[in-house]
């Protein structure tokens, strides 16, 4: 027991002595978990996003304005037939109108949407769901075959569009993908930063307990013990760091996060990742990086 | 206190019997073995440079021993070599009978908290007192703070520095701080005590405080050897001489006139002989009857 004492003692006066060298590797330690734990989240929460963009793909087929209702239930009998279709889902233009308000609300355009004065613009449509997001082409060039004379000829003569989504879905992958890329780079090359700073400043702490480390040999301590110290100082600079951040990190929470997600779907994403796992994940990767980071310095500089 | 394991030393003896037994001798005490010994013992350095070639000699437990040679000879390398720092090229190293070459890494330190070492610059912490310095042996050998408040003044107290106890290095004299680390070298009472030129910094009066101390510390049983090139102080001690040059063992006298005296007749004698005034005494205690062990 009085060793761990001893130990501890032995750090904080090492951090106390080298103290610019220690404050650096802090600060760099809060900064990486502060942006770490900002990162994780939203690349989780990019990564639902695009989830939730593909489950939702789906064809969308129109009417010419002028088709009968029955041409339209012909069509999505048609439709039924074509493989890889899950279900079809038929749109009258009255339903179509009261999804579009649903969707706008009661700003200035759902506004507009009340002076139509009785007359609806919005074609019959039918929704096609695939049973893979993969097999939606294959769907569309079923529904709209190219006819002998390289225009397309779609199935049934009522069909004037199919709009399949697959652009928009495109578009947010690529963009999702790269912030995923970019985050991932920025985070390990933070986390590279913060072992190195905590080597460094281990090794300046090394070098100016050199005296002690040498009267410790003569004295007959073993490896071990002249270790100990060093590891835990590195410890205290890993930890310090994160538990900063952490505190940072829930201030951030509570006052910008939490009263945003009651307004905004989409910020209610972030919280996909628990605020409690997060804070494990960051103090273990911080314990982890504080302990290589010594561990290195040890190996290197310190021979026993 | 014997560094030895018991069957081992049991082993050994049985033999120096056996071997006086077949020589028709009478049968002496079992004999422990020489608590140095080196063999053949060579050194050689990184890059070449033959520290110690074919040195051979024995020293016996309770013995006062100076080395003694030119600067490069070898001498502190022998210490290197003693405390498990530098390993011999070839022939063996005996501490107590055992192979310091043949003993692993890890046990190393373990030999050196049986053997005190002391240097010319003292190698004391300056940011911590005279009583930590010394307490900073017990606290990195892992004994209790019961152990450490009992044993630490009273090894201030043999080494003359009572009233210094919270002084911090830089405010003591030469010879008190390496009456400091001498403390902290002994405070553990090891039986060997190794001495690496501890009066090269200080003045002549110094030197003998210093001196009278590790005698003192000799006559409690202790093994004392001290390197030096003060040939002085080596002629009036009268104690045995090891000389070293360029690696090789030149000399190894005894001084006929060796004699037992007192601690305190030691200091009067040695002073009068060199010459030395007893002027300030430099924190030495007053005299009182060095424990025996």
């Amino acid at each position: 027991m009085g060793r761990i004492f001893f130990f501890i003692a032995e750090a904080f006066r090492a951090l106390r002595r080298s103290a610019s060298p220690s404050l650096a590797a802090i600060v760099t330690v809060v900064m990486t978990t502060l942006l770490l734990g900002v990162f994780i989240p939203v690349i989780k929460a990019s990564s639902t996003t695009t989830q939730n963009v593909q489950s939702q793909l789906a064809l969308y087929v129109y009417m010419f304005p002028d088709a009968t209702t029955k041409q339209a239930k012909a069509a999505q009998k048609e439709i039924n037939k074509i493989p890889h279709v899950e279900r079809t889902d038929y749109v009258s233009p009255q339903e179509g109108l009261q999804q579009l308000r649903n969707e706008i609300g009661k700003g200035p355009i759902g506004q507009g949407i009340t002076q139509l004065h009785g007359k609806n613009p919005l074609p019959m449509a039918i929704v096609v769901h695939p049973d893979d997001a993969n097999n939606l082409r294959s769907i569309q060039n079923a529904i709209v075959p190219p006819g002998p004379n390289g225009k397309p000829k779609p199935i049934s003569p009522a069909i004037e569009e199919v709009n399949n989504g697959q652009q928009a879905a495109n578009t947010i992958r690529t963009v999702t993908n790269a912030v995923k890329v970019i985050l991932s780079v920025i985070a390990v090359l933070l986390l590279i930063i913060s072992l190195m700073l905590i080597a460094n400043t281990i090794r300046l702490s090394i070098y100016a307990r050199r005296r002690e480390v040498e009267v410790m040999r003569l004295v007959g301590a073993t490896n071990w013990f002249i270790r100990w110290p060093f590891v835990i100082e590195g410890l205290i600079v890993g930890l310090t760091g994160a538990a900063i951040a952490v505190g940072m990190l829930y201030v951030g929470k509570v006052t910008i996060i939490d009263p945003l997600s009651q307004n905004f779907a989409l910020i209610d994403n972030f919280s996909t990742v628990g605020f409690v796992p997060l804070i494990i994940v960051l103090l273990a990767a911080s314990i982890v990086v504080s302990m290589l980071g010594s561990g290195i310095t040890l190996r290197r500089f310190l021979r026993i | 206190m014997g560094l030895l394991p018991t069957r081992r030393r049991r082993r050994r003896a049985d033999e120096d019997r056996a071997e006086r037994f077949g020589a028709g001798e009478p049968v002496a005490p079992p004999a422990r073995p020489p608590i140095v010994e080196l063999r053949d013992a060579t050194v050689v350095y990184p890059g070449g440079h033959v520290a110690l070639e074919r040195v051979s000699f024995g020293i016996q437990r309770g013995e006062f021993v100076f080395v003694v040679g030119p600067t490069g000879c070898g001498k502190s390398t022998l210490i290197r070599t003693l405390i498990g720092e530098v390993r011999a090229a070839s022939g063996q190293v005996l501490i107590a009978g055992h192979d310091v070459d043949r003993l692993p890494k890890r046990r190393i330190p373990h030999l050196r908290r049986r053997i005190g070492t002391v240097f010319q610059d003292f190698k004391l912490l300056p940011n911590r007192t005279v009583y930590d310095n010394v307490a900073y042996t017990l606290k990195v050998t892992g004994a209790g703070r019961g152990e450490i408040r009992r044993k630490v003044p009273e090894i201030l107290r043999l080494v003359g520095l009572q009233g210094k106890v919270h002084n911090y290095p830089d405010q003591l004299s030469g010879g008190e701080q390496q009456r400091v680390s001498i403390a902290r070298a002994f405070v553990n009472h090891p039986p060997l005590l190794l001495a690496d030129e501890p009066t090269g910094n200080l003045d002549p009066e110094t030197s003998i405080g210093i001196m009278q101390l590790l005698y003192r510390i000799n006559r409690t049983g202790t093994t004392v050897l001290v390197v030096t090139h003060d040939r002085e102080m080596v002629d009036k001690m009268r104690r045995r001489v090891l000389a070293l040059d360029e690696g090789r063992l030149v000399r190894d006298q005894v001084t006929a006139t060796y004699h037992e005296e007192s601690t305190s007749e030691f200091g009067v004698r040695v002073r009068a002989e060199m010459g030395v005034r007893e002027g300030h005494t430099n924190g030495e205690a007053a005299e009182t009857p060095p424990p025996r062990s």
